[in-house]
């Protein structure tokens, strides 16, 4: 691994796992971390687990196979050249195959089963086993090792939604409530022991709206109940953040109502715009002030969000909006933002 | 560009052949509050009304005096200063393990029951399975509808990455319970212990060897009993199925499909729309909620970043233009125009006001594809919803267009 030029918050950490309510840009916020990762070199995996296609999106390429493929190249420092993400879409089936190839030599059954609908079946009469096979892999390509050395200096999991992340990441004994022993149980314990170390941590992506910070609590809490058995919390990164043009007396002005009216209509004099006198309206200036108190409010509403975030205890990063589509640049901005506040 | 056809909610929700309603659409959407929202209005309106509703926010439920997850309507009191007419508003939260439990203590042999219940395989479907939640919210659906205690039941539908996973989820519920899979494995047992002594054909030992393999032998026996023992109840998970499918499909019913003006909500909406119709289902709309708007249109964005660059000297400019993260912007206009407030609510104006383009361009998209699909409009609201007061004024916004 390149020599990094000042520390991250999560030294350590080879396995990132992320995860967050649907809607908050959790895939986006997977892809700028694998970016940041990588932006002093080395090989970075960005894995995906829900069959969604989210990563060829984000980076706009052709689907990807069950297998992992180069899908862009980190932005690089003054003294570093970027290095490389990989991107990994794996689905339950693929991986399930995989398995009986490498653990039974079951090739051929692996093709059949998958074939009669089986492996669908399978994973419903065991839901943890679709779990413990997709943790499974990101366990497998974090631990993956050539001559010696690591193949991939982290792994970024684009993990199931807050929701169901407990669940998803407490393989163990979700299987062993339905298989009390046998293979799959060894494999799960062998799986938790990875994410359950030093090496793993989970994030959180959330935006300053009420279901998403409350998800993102909820979920928190319940994964510092899993903590006990070494389950390492990771950030708690808030996507999403426009910065205010207001200051603090502005904001609390405006979200009483009262926007110091006299001020706005001489400022917007000066510019040219008055109530009455031209193509804006008869009155411009209130209906700009209306506008000031629902940003105000939305703000201080934001605040209260965001105070209920910190109190929860794990370190919080900002990412901006990106208001233009996202692509390669925004991901840019993104994994800037993330490296320079210490995520990665 | 054609504007579509107005959505007359408050006819919808008038007309006494209304019986159901089902608010569809994506995930994060609003489909939860809409659906409350005409619950309420239904209900001032003179109906009776009951809203079965899946993952409600908990202050929203909170504020509907749903604490628990008990799956049994409970009555809200109308809030003050609504019109007397008489209807009624209740509400109830599903809880699908309990409305799985109640269809075998319903519909399996005497006896069985217990066993079922008790038994693993049960536990973690009925807990766990994809597509159960989506089942049992239709059962609780049609258990509504046959009570005949309520003249309009409003559904938000569960929340799921797709929303044509709330028609498909069902079926395949029904269809892997009736599965010939399912026989196929559990052969042994249903033909009697003497099966064991028989030669099974290939296939069928492959499949259960490898099952054993993987998953133990322990987990094929939980399958194997608990298929015996609803043996009686196979066929019936489809049947109810269908016939809830089938009550989807009658005039009765309207489906209100929710989406934000946003690519990937509109992107979900049109598929909706299209299976619906492929369905035969009836679709009486899209609600397109979190519309913004502006009190000052006239003022366009353009014009309004030119005013601000105006009272922000040359070069200062690209200091004060929004930075990532923090609010330092505040701090630095202060320090480069005599007018920071102005700047400020000019700035936020013109962001607005490209948002409201952009949200218009994205539902004429949407019109285009679907020029018949009538359309009600809710304003995005600058906070979030949280008591009956907040659900009127919702209720209001998506009947004012």
């Amino acid at each position: 691994m390149p020599v990094r030029a000042r520390d991250s918050d999560w030294e350590g950490v080879r396995l990132h796992v992320v995860t967050g309510k649907g809607g908050t840009g959790k895939t986006t916020v997977a892809g700028a971390l694998a970016l940041a990762l990588a932006s002093e070199g080395g090989r970075v995996l960005l894995m995906e687990v829900e069959g969604r296609q989210g990563i060829a999106q984000l980076f706009d390429c052709p689907p990807l196979p069950y297998g992992e493929r180069k899908v862009a190249v980190a932005p690089g420092t003054p003294t570093a050249p970027g290095g490389d993400v990989y991107a990994l879409a794996a689905d339950p089936e693929s991986a399930l195959v995989e398995y009986l190839e490498t653990f039974y030599n079951l090739w051929h059954a692996g093709r059949t089963l998958t074939r009669l609908g089986i492996v669908d079946f399978a994973t419903t009469i065991a839901p943890g086993l679709r779990d413990v096979l997709l943790t499974g892999k990101a366990a497998e390509a974090t631990r993956r090792r050539k001559s010696g050395r690591h193949i991939y200096d982290a792994v970024v999991m684009d993990a199931p939604p807050t929701g169901r992340i407990g669940r998803f990441l407490n393989v163990a004994s979700e299987v062993s409530g339905l298989a009390k022993m046998g293979p799959i149980r060894g494999h799960a314990d062998t799986v938790q022991s990875v994410i359950r170390s030093p090496e793993t941590a989970v994030h959180f992506v959330t935006v300053l709206e009420e279901m998403p910070v409350q998800e993102t609590l909820d979920g928190i809490a319940e994964l510092r109940g899993l903590a006990q058995g070494g389950l390492q919390l990771g950030g708690v990164m808030i996507n999403m953040v426009r910065p205010t043009g207001l200051t603090d007396d502005q904001l609390a002005a405006a979200a009483r109502g009262d926007p110091d009216r006299h001020e706005l209509a001489v400022g917007l004099k000066s510019a040219g715009i008055e109530n009455g006198t031209g193509a804006e309206g008869a009155d411009v200036v209130d209906a700009l002030a209306d506008e000031l108190c629902e940003h105000a409010t939305q703000v201080l509403g934001q605040r209260e969000h965001r105070r209920m975030l910190t109190s929860a205890g794990q370190p919080c990063y900002d990412l901006p909006l990106i208001t233009d589509r996202m692509d390669l640049a925004g991901l840019y901005r993104l994994a800037a933002a993330l490296r320079d506040q210490g995520a990665a | 560009m054609k504007a579509p056809p107005r959505l007359d909610a408050d006819r919808l929700l008038d007309d006494p052949r209304t019986r159901i309603i089902v608010c569809c659409g994506s995930g994060g959407v609003g489909k939860t509050t809409a659906a409350a929202a005409l619950g309420l209005r239904a209900a001032e309106r003179g109906r009776h009304v009951v809203v079965l509703t899946v993952d409600p926010a908990r202050r929203l439920a909170q504020s509907m005096g749903l604490s628990s997850l008990d799956n049994t309507p409970r009555p809200v009191p109308l809030p003050e200063g609504g019109t007397a007419a008489g209807g009624t508003l209740h509400a109830m939260m599903l809880d699908m393990k309990r409305t799985f439990d109640e269809i075998v203590e319903t519909h399996a042999e005497p006896g069985r029951s217990e066993q079922i219940l008790a038994n693993p395989f049960y536990q973690s479907l009925s807990s766990s399975f994809a597509g159960t939640q989506e089942y049992m919210a239709m059962e609780k659906l049609g258990q509504l509808r046959r009570s005949e205690q309520w003249d309009l039941i409003v559904v938000d539908t569960p929340p799921s990455r797709s929303a044509l996973d709330f028609l498909d989820a069902p079926q395949r519920l029904s269809r892997f319970l009736d599965g010939r899979l399912l026989k196929l494995l559990t052969a042994p047992t249903r033909t009697g212990g003497r099966a064991y002594l028989k030669v099974v054909n290939a296939g069928f030992g492959v499949i259960t060897g490898i099952v054993a393999k993987v998953l133990g032998a322990q987990v094929l026996r939980d399958v194997q009993t608990f298929v015996a023992a609803l043996d009686t109840m196979f066929g019936g998970f489809r049947e109810r199925a269908e016939d809830t499918y089938r009550l989807l499909q009658t005039p009765g019913t309207a489906f209100l499909v929710v989406a934000t003006p946003e690519p990937d909500a509109l992107r979900e909406a049109s598929y909706f729309v299209e299976r619906l119709s492929e369905d035969r289902m009836p679709l009486a709309g899209l609600i397109l909620n979190r519309v913004h708007r502006s009190p000052a249109t006239r003022l366009s964005a353009a014009r309004s970043l030119a005013a601000a660059e105006a009272l922000v000297p040359a070069g200062a400019a690209a200091q004060t233009a929004y930075s990532a993260g923090g609010n330092g912007g505040a701090g630095a206009l202060a320090d480069v125009t005599r007018y920071p407030l102005a700047v400020a609510a000019l700035r936020l104006h013109a962001e607005r006001m490209q948002l409201i383009a952009s949200e218009r361009r994205l539902a004429q998209g949407f019109t285009a594809a679907h020029p018949g699909v009538p359309v009600a409009r809710v304003i995005a609201q600058p906070e979030d919803v949280h008591d009956l007061a907040g659900l009127r004024v919702i209720g209001e916004s998506l009947t004012a267009d």
